[in-house]
Formats: C-alpha cells, sequence, structure tokens
C-alpha cells in the first residue's frame, strides 16, 4: 500500500542526511544563540563552554538544559534572538507560578509550524477533501491556531469551533460532515457518549473518519473506546507550547509510538533526577531541542514529559524517530528499594492483564513496602477464589519482572479506589525517615 | 437439579460483610446456607437464598461485584462417613471439588451438603447413578 506524504523527501530522508542536517541546524542554533541571546550565554560561559565545543550531535550534553524556570529570567523577551520587530505572534501557557510562558514566533516559524502539521495530517491520510473540526481553545494556547493553520495548508476546510458546547459541536458537525476532529481525549470520550446517548449512530449520521487526540495524556485502552464508539480511528499527538504546540509527535497509520521531525527537534531522554541519558530504550524525560526556530531557539528543553524512544525502523517508511506515547510526567517518579518507579510503568502493565478494571493505587509503607491495591473487573469475578489468587500472582510478576520491586498486589472491589482520568492520587508514601 | 448460589467478592475490610448482608436483608431475602471463603486480603462470600436475582440486584445496587453460579446441593445421612462416601464417588470418577460447604437441616435427620465441581453435568449423573439424593430449588426453599 503507498501511504500519502506531504514532504515525502525530507520524511524519508535516509538517517545519515538527516544526522547531518541535524548538525548542521544544531551548530547554527548554538551560534545564534551564543551570540543573541544573553541568558543562553551566560549559561555558556559558566560552564566554560563555546558553540565551537560542539563536533558532533552527541557532544549536545556538553550544553546546558533550559527549564521552565530559564523561560522567566528576563521576562518575556529575554529569549529572543531576532529583534522584536520580526515577532509576529505570542502565544502562552498556563504557569503554575502565576506568570504564563511567552513563546513568541517569527513568520518563518508560523510558517514552519503549520508545516509540520501538514505533514502530520497528511501522514494519517487527511486530503484537502476533508472538513476538521477544531475544538481546541483558540486564543492565547497554541493548540486550536497552530492547528487551524497547518490543516488549511493542506487545503482542508477548517471550522474554528473551540471547545465546549457539545450541543453545538454535535449539531456542526452534522450540519458541515465534519471528517476530522481535533479535541483532547478526555473531551472526546464525553462528545462520544453524547452523541451515542442522542441515539446518533455514528456510521449514518455523521461522516466522522479520524480523531487528532492530545494536549493530555491517555492510555491505548481510551483510544481503542472511543475509536468503537465512533467508529473512527484516533490518532495520539502530542506537543507543547514551548516546541510550537501540537505537531512535535504524532502517529502514522501503524499508531506504534509518535514520530517526532528530527529536522525540527533535536530528541534527548534523559534521567530526571540526574539528567544523565538513559540506554536507549528505557523510560525517562523528554528533551528537546530546537533546530529550526528563528525567534525564540529553546536548546535541551526539559520536558518533565515521560516517554521512550522507539528505534526499530517504522513500517510507514519515514525516518524520524518514535517516541512512546507519553507516559506522564517525571515529577511522579519515586524510589522503592533503590529503584525509580513511575507509576505509568505500573499502569502499562496493569492494563494488560485481563481481570484488572481502570483504577489502581500505589501506596508506600515503611521500609520501603510497596503495595499495589488493583480493582478487580466485574465481569472477571466467577465466584471462584483460585482465579483471583491466580490474577493477584500474575499480577505480581509481571510487575516483578517490569519493575524489578516484587509489590505486595491486593485486590479490591471496583470503584473503590480514586478515579484514573484526570489529576487523581496515584501514589500516596506513607514512609516516614 | 443444580442450584443457583450467589458469589460476592469481599475485600477484607471492616464492616463489609455486614453491609453485604445488610443489602439483601432489606430486601427481605432469606439467606438458605452461607459460606465464607477467605485469604489474607479478600475473601468470598457464597450464599443460596432464596431468591438470588433479587439478592444480586440488591447487592450490585450497593456496590458490590457478584456472580451467579450453579452448585448442587445433595442430602447426606448425618452420620460418620456420610460425606466421604459422596466424595468417593466423585474423586474415583476424578471430579474435582473445588469447594463445599454443608449444614445440618433442621429435622437433624439429613445433613445438606453444597457442591461445586469441575463438571457439574457429570457429578449430577454419578450421584443419581449411586442412589445419593439431590435436592432439587423447591427442597432448598422448603428447608
Amino acid at each position: 500500500m503507498e501511504l500519502p506524504f506531504w514532504n515525502r523527501e525530507i520524511e524519508r530522508l535516509p538517517k545519515k542526511n538527516l544526522k547531518n542536517l541535524q548538525l548542521e541546524r544544531l551548530k547554527n542554533t548554538l551560534e545564534r544563540i551564543y551570540e543573541k541571546v544573553p541568558v543562553y550565554r551566560k549559561k555558556f560561559q559558566e560552564l566554560g563552554i563555546t558553540p565551537s565545543h560542539l563536533k558532533s550531535l552527541e557532544d549536545i550534553i556538553k550544553f546546558p538544559f533550559t527549564t521552565k524556570e530559564d523561560l522567566f529570567i528576563d521576562y518575556p523577551y529575554g529569549l529572543l534572538a531576532v529583534p522584536l520587530e520580526e515577532v509576529v505572534r505570542v502565544h502562552t501557557s498556563s504557569g503554575t507560578t502565576g506568570k504564563p510562558k511567552a513563546i513568541f514566533f517569527s513568520k518563518k516559524d508560523l510558517e514552519t509550524s503549520a508545516e509540520l502539521i501538514a505533514r502530520c495530517l497528511v501522514m494519517t491520510g487527511a486530503t484537502k477533501e476533508d472538513i476538521l473540526q477544531n475544538s481546541m481553545t483558540y486564543g492565547l494556547f497554541t493548540g486550536a491556531l497552530v492547528m487551524h493553520y497547518g490543516a488549511e495548508k493542506v487545503g482542508i476546510l477548517v471550522i474554528p469551533a473551540g471547545p465546549g458546547n457539545t450541543e453545538r459541536q454535535i449539531e456542526l458537525m452534522k450540519t458541515f460532515g465534519t471528517t476530522l476532529l481535533h479535541m483532547t481525549p478526555s473531551y472526546a470520550l464525553y462528545v462520544a457518549s453524547v452523541i451515542l446517548e442522542k441515539g446518533l449512530i455514528p456510521q449514518k449520521d455523521l461522516k466522522l473518519k479520524t480523531a487528532y487526540l492530545g494536549a493530555e495524556p491517555y492510555s491505548e485502552q481510551t483510544r481503542r473506546k472511543i475509536e468503537e464508539m465512533l467508529d473512527i480511528q484516533v490518532y495520539n499527538c502530542y506537543g507543547l507550547s514551548e516546541m510550537n504546540g501540537p505537531g512535535v509527535g504524532f502517529e502514522c497509520p501503524y499508531k506504534e509510538g509518535l514520530h517526532l521531525w528530527e529536522d525540527n527537534f533535536l530528541v534527548e531522554i534523559v534521567h530526571p533526577e540526574t539528567g544523565e541519558p538513559v540506554k536507549e530504550g528505557e523510560i525517562g524525560e523528554l528533551v528537546l531541542t530546537t533546530l529550526n526556530r528563528e525567534a525564540m531557539p529553546l536548546i535541551r528543553y526539559r520536558t518533565r514529559d515521560l516517554t521512550r524512544i522507539i528505534s526499530e525502523p517504522c513500517a510507514c517508511g519515514r525516518t524520524h524517530i518514535r517516541i512512546s506515547r507519553i507516559l506522564g510526567r517525571s515529577d511522579d517518579m519515586f524510589i522503592v528499594r533503590g529503584v525509580n518507579i513511575f507509576p505509568q510503568q505500573i499502569e502499562e502493565v496493569l492494563m494488560g492483564i485481563k481481570g484488572v478494571a481502570q483504577n489502581y493505587q500505589i501506596v508506600l509503607e515503611n521500609y520501603d513496602e510497596m503495595i499495589v491495591k488493583v480493582e478487580i473487573d466485574r465481569e472477571f469475578f466467577d465466584g471462584r477464589i483460585e482465579r483471583l489468587l491466580y490474577l493477584k500472582n500474575e499480577i505480581t510478576e509481571k510487575l516483578r519482572q517490569t519493575i524489578l520491586v516484587r509489590p505486595k498486589v491486593e485486590l479490591v472491589e471496583p470503584g473503590t479506589l480514586p478515579i484514573s482520568e484526570g489529576k487523581a492520587k496515584r501514589v500516596i508514601d506513607k514512609r516516614t525517615l | 437439579m443444580k442450584i443457583k448460589q450467589i458469589s460476592v467478592f469481599l475485600e477484607n475490610k471492616k464492616g463489609r460483610l455486614f453491609e453485604a448482608l445488610k443489602a439483601i436483608a432489606e430486601k427481605n431475602i432469606n439467606i438458605r446456607a452461607l459460606s465464607i471463603a477467605d485469604t489474607s486480603e479478600f475473601g468470598i462470600l457464597r450464599m443460596i437464598v432464596d431468591n438470588p436475582e433479587e439478592a444480586k440486584n440488591a447487592l450490585e445496587e450497593a456496590g458490590f461485584t457478584t456472580k451467579i453460579s450453579n452448585v448442587v446441593a445433595i442430602g447426606v445421612k448425618d452420620k460418620p462417613g456420610g460425606l466421604a462416601e459422596v466424595l468417593e464417588h466423585l474423586f474415583k470418577a476424578d471430579i474435582n471439588v473445588e469447594y463445599v460447604y454443608a449444614f445440618v437441616e433442621k429435622s437433624g435427620e439429613q445433613a445438606v451438603v453444597v457442591l461445586r465441581t469441575n463438571h457439574l453435568d457429570k457429578t449430577i449423573d454419578l450421584l443419581k447413578v449411586h442412589g445419593i439424593k439431590l435436592l432439587s430449588w423447591e427442597d432448598i426453599l422448603a428447608l
């Protein structure tokens, strides 16, 4: 099957050429920020380093990280590498500290971000005949606008619906024959349930084909559920305002990880505590360097998002690296018996076991005792104790294999633990030292 | 000759058994036989009640996880070796007993044994062949 490409040449660029392009662009980026951005120049000088220390891509680890906090030095214009008059747009993202992070785009930067989205959309089979209902927030956030311009670039008809007002969302779908959706997974789940509650038959009453869901992490289970409810394809998309917004990582039709456009971003995965690179394929924090950004280049930006690199070549023919779906936030990590564990590793194991319901909880007690409470699936219960004991052993063994610590597994009644969606507290640390 | 039994998954948590029994008591459902199998963290409450479907609804409304499954109930002479004789037949026929619980009938003449095996139909046939009294649903209700 011949899959469509927006920019076949660059998307299939041989790995070696891609690396050369990255090195060339990285050099250029380092030189520009050293020269034009005092914040970076100071960071470089503190480490006794100049852009000339970069000989190969691996040398990137000699250079300083950029953290969220760094975005507030000389705020708001301090990180600009071009004169302010070259800037044509600002986006902000919610800051927990009060001030929002401010990200600036030049004309070329807007053009690039649209180009990346165009690649993503065409990759999933979208064409100019499609109609995209863009139900992300328009305004200061990047989510809606960046997608909007990318879709227009492909020639797609965009309905700038914005979020909320579910009745109207469904009306728009019916009226205009929406084929593509862009929204958050939690909202998609809600919209899908309303569509079905209304007695609408998606295959008959709607023309939906595809949904691009992102801006919050979600499980494979949630994806399948939405796909089944609406009889559509759901693609996982990842982005953050600091890196243009949506379109940083995007799934191809194989849905085995998200492609990251390496001609625009340099990807590293580091240990969240030490900042050291993890072994290839291990879970760690995603660190990104912009390679093609004019107004506000950022190097080694700590995303706080956890993922791992999938290094096998993708069947779609794209040479650009893949990362796994976002597994959570690096702040969630905890240490038991000297081992670093992310709740997401545990969640991944649990969700792959039949008989386990959606919710779980990790309780840490003194002497590094780790208890994993797991709700059993109502359908799984057949009145036999052996079956439950078998399940308990299966969970214990599979968790031990993954996290290298043998947890104490407790099976609990469904509906007794806090619900998974949103920001439920997954780890309860009762340890006192 | 199969009898409906209701099983309830119970976390080892204070008051959970009470809440389960309360849920069915409020619906005026009577318990004929009851047993609890337990491990260190959870247990399974098994009951023969006079209205299993209603009991299931009442328990699920109260948030419990339940399952109705089939068991056989037999009348065994209330004398030494009564149950052993029954089990011997099953053992020789290579039938595994998953669980068993028993109670003595009001008259005191026979014990009622509730039995769940890995081959329920085979068990019923076998017991019939050996002339062991299988209790019907009516028998259970009359207890």
